[in-house]
Order: C-alpha cells, then sequence, then structure tokens
C-alpha cells in the first residue's frame, strides 16, 4: 500500500526531517509509527498525504508513484486516505452531522446516502445522539471521534492517524484504539503515529520507530523476508 | 487480511449481476446519471448554503450590495436619461423645415404656382407660403422693431415659402440634396435649411452617450473589484475550511463553487438594488418631468425600465459578481495549502 524507498525530506533552512527512510506497508496491514517528537512522525505522514514533497527517494502509494504527481491529481489521491488530526480540525461553522458528511460531498454521493452512512460512521463512534451537536460544545475526545468519524465515513482504503490518542484518558485511548483495529479488520489499511507506547506494547502490532530522521527499527517485514514468506 | 478480502469480492461479484442490474453497460448508465445527478444537487446546495452564509452576515452583505447597486444605478440612471433625451428630439425631425426667400420681383401668384409645384415633389410633406405682407406683421409683432419698421417706404421683406421635408431615417443626407435642388429654382433667392441646432443637439447626445459608456465602464471595473476584494476576505476568513477540504481530497472546483455562488448573489443583490434606486429616483422626479412636458405642450411619456432593461441590468449584475469573485478565487486559492 505505502512504500517508501530512500526517502529524505529536507526543508527550507536546512533541517533534514527524514533521512534515508525506507519502509513498506503492505495492503490491509496495521502498524505504529513511533518516536519523540520532532523524529519525523508528522513529516512521514504529510508526505504520504502530499502536503510535503520528498526532497530525495521515491514514494509509492497503492503502486502509484507520488514523487511527480501533478498538482491537479492530488485531490483523487488524498480522497482513498483518512486522515486523523491530533488537532481534531473540524470545521466550527457548521453541526457534527455536516463535519462528518464533507468527504462524502466531496465524493459526489447522493444526500440520502450520505444521511446513512454518515450516521453509520457517528454510530461506529459512538456519537449517534450528537449528530445535530456543534463540534465546540462537545469534549475533547468527543471532537477526537467525530474527527475520527470523518475519516472513516468513506470508507478509505488508507487510514493515517497522527496522535489520535495525544489528550485522551487510557480508557478512552485503548477504545479508540479498538475502533482501528476493527476497520483493519474490514480490510483498511492502518498506520498510526502515536508516541503512547504502553498502549502501542498491549495492542501487539508491527511498529516502526523514528529516531532522529531514520528509520531505527521496522517489524514490518522487509521485501527479502516477504519474498522468503 | 488477504483471504479475507477475497473472499468478500468474491460474494459481491457473485450478488451483482443478478440482484442489481441485467447489463453491464446498463450499471454504466445509471452510476453516470446518479453521479451527474448528485453533482446537480450539490450546486444547488451550494447555490442556497452561499445565500445562508450571506444572510448570516446581513449588514455586510447589505453593504456590499448597497456599494454594487449604487455603481450599476449611476451609469444606468444616465442610459435612462439619455434614451429619454434622444427619443424626446427624435420627434424634433419633424419640425425641421427649409425656407426658401424668394427673389425680390417675384409676385405672390408666381409664388403660390411654384409652392403647387413643390406640393408635387415627393421628398416634401408640406408648403406653406408667407406672403410678404403677413411676414411684415408677423416680423413687427415678434421682433420689437416694430416702430422702426413703420419709418420704411416699401416692405422689404421677399415672399417665404416654407417646406417640410419628408425625413428618411436611412438617408439624412437626402434632405441636404433637397435644399440644393430647390436652391436651383429659378424664382428662388436663398434656399436655408433649419436643422443645425438638431444636428448639434445629436453630437451632443452622441458624445453624452460615449461618456455614459466610459462612466459605465469604470463602474462595472469598480464593481469587479468590489466584489472581488470581499470575496478574498471570505477566503481569508474561511480558510480553516478550505485547508480541511482540501486536505480530504476537495478538487479546487468543488473549492471555488460557494465563493463563485458568493460573489454571484452579490451580483443579483446589487443589481436588484440598483432597479430599486432608479425607480425611486425616477418617482422623485416625475412630477417635474410631467410639468415640464406639458409646458411643451407635448404629450410626451417619460420612458422608465423596460422588463428588458430591467433584465439586463440584473444579468450584468450577476456576471460583474461571478467575474470578481472568479479574479478573487484564482488568485488566493491556491495560495491556501494544507500544512
Amino acid at each position: 500500500m505505502i512504500r517508501f524507498d530512500n526517502i529524505s525530506k529536507r526543508y527550507p533552512g536546512g533541517f533534514e526531517a527524514l533521512s534515508s527512510a525506507s519502509f513498506h506497508l503492505p495492503r490491509g496491514s496495521f502498524a505504529y509509527l513511533t518516536g519523540h517528537s520532532g523524529a519525523g512522525k508528522s513529516t512521514l505522514l504529510k508526505l504520504i498525504t502530499l502536503i510535503e514533497r520528498p526532497s530525495r527517494g521515491h514514494i509509492f502509494l497503492d503502486g502509484i508513484h507520488l514523487n511527480n504527481l501533478p498538482a491537479r491529481r492530488i485531490p483523487r489521491i488524498r480522497r482513498n486516505i483518512g486522515v486523523i488530526f491530533q488537532n481534531h480540525h473540524l470545521l466550527y461553522d457548521r453541526t457534527v452531522f455536516d463535519n462528518v458528511a464533507l468527504p462524502l460531498l466531496i465524493h459526489g454521493y447522493h444526500h440520502r446516502e450520505i444521511g446513512k452512512r454518515v450516521r453509520a460512521a457517528l454510530d461506529q463512534v459512538g456519537l449517534l445522539s450528537k449528530e445535530k451537536a456543534d463540534p465546540i460544545t462537545l469534549s475533547g475526545g468527543e471532537q477526537q471521534r467525530v474527527g475520527i468519524a470523518r475519516a472513516i465515513v468513506h470508507k478509505p482504503p488508507l487510514l493515517l492517524a497522527d496522535e489520535p490518542t495525544g489528550n485522551l484518558d487510557p480508557e478512552l485511548s485503548r477504545e479508540i484504539m479498538e475502533l482501528f483495529v476493527r476497520f483493519n479488520q474490514h480490510g483498511t489499511t492502518v498506520l498510526i503515529a502515536s508516541h503512547d507506547l504502553d498502549l502501542i506494547r498491549q495492542m501487539g502490532f508491527p511498529v516502526i520507530s523514528l529516531a532522529k530522521g531514520t528509520i531505527e527499527r521496522n517489524e514490518l517485514l522487509t521485501d527479502a523476508q516477504e519474498r522468503e514468506h | 487480511m488477504r483471504p479475507r478480502q477475497k473472499t468478500k469480492r468474491h460474494k459481491t461479484t457473485r450478488h451483482k449481476p443478478n440482484r442489481k442490474t441485467p447489463s453491464r453497460a446498463n450499471t454504466k448508465d445509471t452510476k453516470q446519471s446518479s453521479r451527474l445527478r448528485s453533482y446537480l444537487t450539490h450546486h444547488l446546495q451550494t447555490f442556497v448554503a452561499s445565500l445562508g452564509y450571506l444572510s448570516r452576515q446581513p449588514i455586510s452583505s447589505l453593504m456590499t450590495s448597497a456599494v454594487i447597486a449604487i455603481a450599476l444605478a449611476l451609469p444606468a440612471g444616465l442610459y435612462i436619461a439619455l434614451d429619454n433625451a434622444s427619443r424626446l428630439s427624435a420627434g424634433w425631425d419633424s419640425t425641421t423645415q427649409i425656407s426658401l426667400f424668394l427673389k425680390a420681383g417675384t409676385t405672390l401668384k408666381q409664388a403660390e404656382k411654384l409652392a403647387t409645384k413643390l406640393r408635387l415633389h415627393k421628398q416634401i410633406n408640406k408648403v406653406n407660403i408667407i406672403d410678404r405682407e403677413r411676414g411684415l406683421e408677423e416680423f413687427q409683432q415678434i421682433s420689437g422693431f416694430g416702430d422702426a419698421l413703420q419709418f420704411l417706404d416699401e416692405n422689404p421683406l421677399p415672399h417665404v415659402i416654407t417646406v417640410q421635408p419628408i425625413i428618411e431615417q436611412e438617408n439624412p443626407e437626402g434632405v441636404l440634396h433637397l435644399v440644393k435642388t430647390l436652391q436651383q429654382e429659378r424664382r428662388v433667392e436663398l434656399a436655408q435649411l433649419d436643422m443645425q441646432w438638431v444636428k448639434r443637439l445629436y453630437t451632443l447626445l452622441d458624445i453624452a452617450q460615449r461618456g455614459v459608456w466610459i462612466i459605465g465602464s469604470l463602474l462595472g471595473l469598480a464593481v469587479l473589484l468590489i466584489v472581488g476584494n470581499t470575496i478574498r476576505l471570505d477566503i481569508q476568513n474561511r480558510r480553516e475550511v478550505i485547508q480541511v477540504s482540501k486536505l480530504i481530497g476537495a478538487s479546487n472546483g468543488f473549492i471555488r463553487r460557494p465563493f463563485l455562488y458568493t460573489g454571484a448573489w452579490y451580483g443579483l443583490f446589487g443589481g436588484l438594488l440598483a432597479w430599486l434606486l432608479i425607480a425611486i429616483a425616477l418617482g422623485i422626479m416625475a412630477e417635474p418631468l410631467e410639468r415640464l412636458a406639458t409646458l411643451y405642450h407635448s404629450n410626451y411619456q417619460i420612458s422608465s425600465l423596460m422588463a428588458g432593461d430591467i433584465a439586463l441590468l440584473i444579468l450584468i449584475s450577476c456576471l460583474l459578481g461571478l467575474g470578481g469573485s472568479w479574479l478573487a478565487v484564482g488568485r488566493h486559492l491556491s495560495e491556501i495549502e494544507p500544512s
């Protein structure tokens, strides 16, 4: 699903956020991305969502070479990725329902279908009763779950999350992680950036750890191992 | 993971053909038509939603619309004034006349003979003889030289024939040709066309008309810039929405749409308000204008805006609104990228 081939990212000013990172996340897998803040987790996610472009190396997403993808083709790529942000990125000028419906509107769903799917997604995150609420009136955890509902409502084949449990209590964090596991069981490829190492260990999925922009440890199978497998 | 996906795919392929649609081409058609329908529905929703957006900030929306209205009402009002002036003066064509001053020795009988001949001319509408006695009387009355004229031994005035030509709209030069022909008549001393002032008026109207076009174009440009600037501010205010939408995979068209519709709404309201302003202005001026018309013994009716003109005004206004927002969107939307 995602293949990084010797990726380096140097920001203007000379700071190298990633250097020679290579990994392969197969379709349908579940992996964690860990590392201290500044280790390059966010940069890695930004490269996948085409917010940033790599300075060196090649990125493939579902077989598509992202390096030289023209700007007009970016929306189509992003539509196949569900992204969950640490700071929610909800729109406070509309209701919870309308926030979750946004990806479906972009996809051009019929409005009857939109109603059905939005309610299904809100039900999955346990917020069906809040569909008419303003996001600003919700707690941090509830807002995070609205963000998750928005990321999964259109059933994207790839789900990326940047510190999705960053400011949640342990119990809620675990519930949310289990939610991600459920999506994965339905075939979604999941990559979660998190530094909640205890929780990650409990969940028992492969981990890619980053330190100072390089991949320190990669529990995913390498290409050679995959071939052997 | 993989085996599960495979079984799932099998399931769907097995079910689809017998349950949903009989043929593949048909499926494609329905899919396309439902795509189109949802696309149009989304257009309609955005259209209404952008109206809702404006109604949530009524004061600033009203102010923008009012500025547009004033900028459009001014040239439109001038246009109406000019239209009235040129329609009013069009009636004066019929008052154009050619005066034939006959030679000194010509008798009244000879003058009448000439008049009869002229009446048969196909370019002439009406012929009138002012004999020298009556001419003198009129002159005494009008000129105020009455007393002085009494000291003259004999009447210095010649007989005069006034000729009203038929003016063909498509051939205004025809009159000048007629004047030349009449000048060559044996008894005619001087043929004079009293049309100079009408010509001058037409020239003035022509200049004024071009002036209105220039003012109209400049104010139209102003409307374009006003809407552009308003939409630019809207884009700044909705930065977050744009960033999130782009991140979720919204196409540029999807993001552009609400702003374009907002611009069109500004234009529509501006156009309607401009119409209202013009109607009020005409209402205020109607009474003295009618009085003026009666003073000139004219049954002239002031032309207001016709339905077609109103439609054109509002159409232009909408297009300017749309154009203004297009400019702003083209320039500023690409600057906002998710980070």
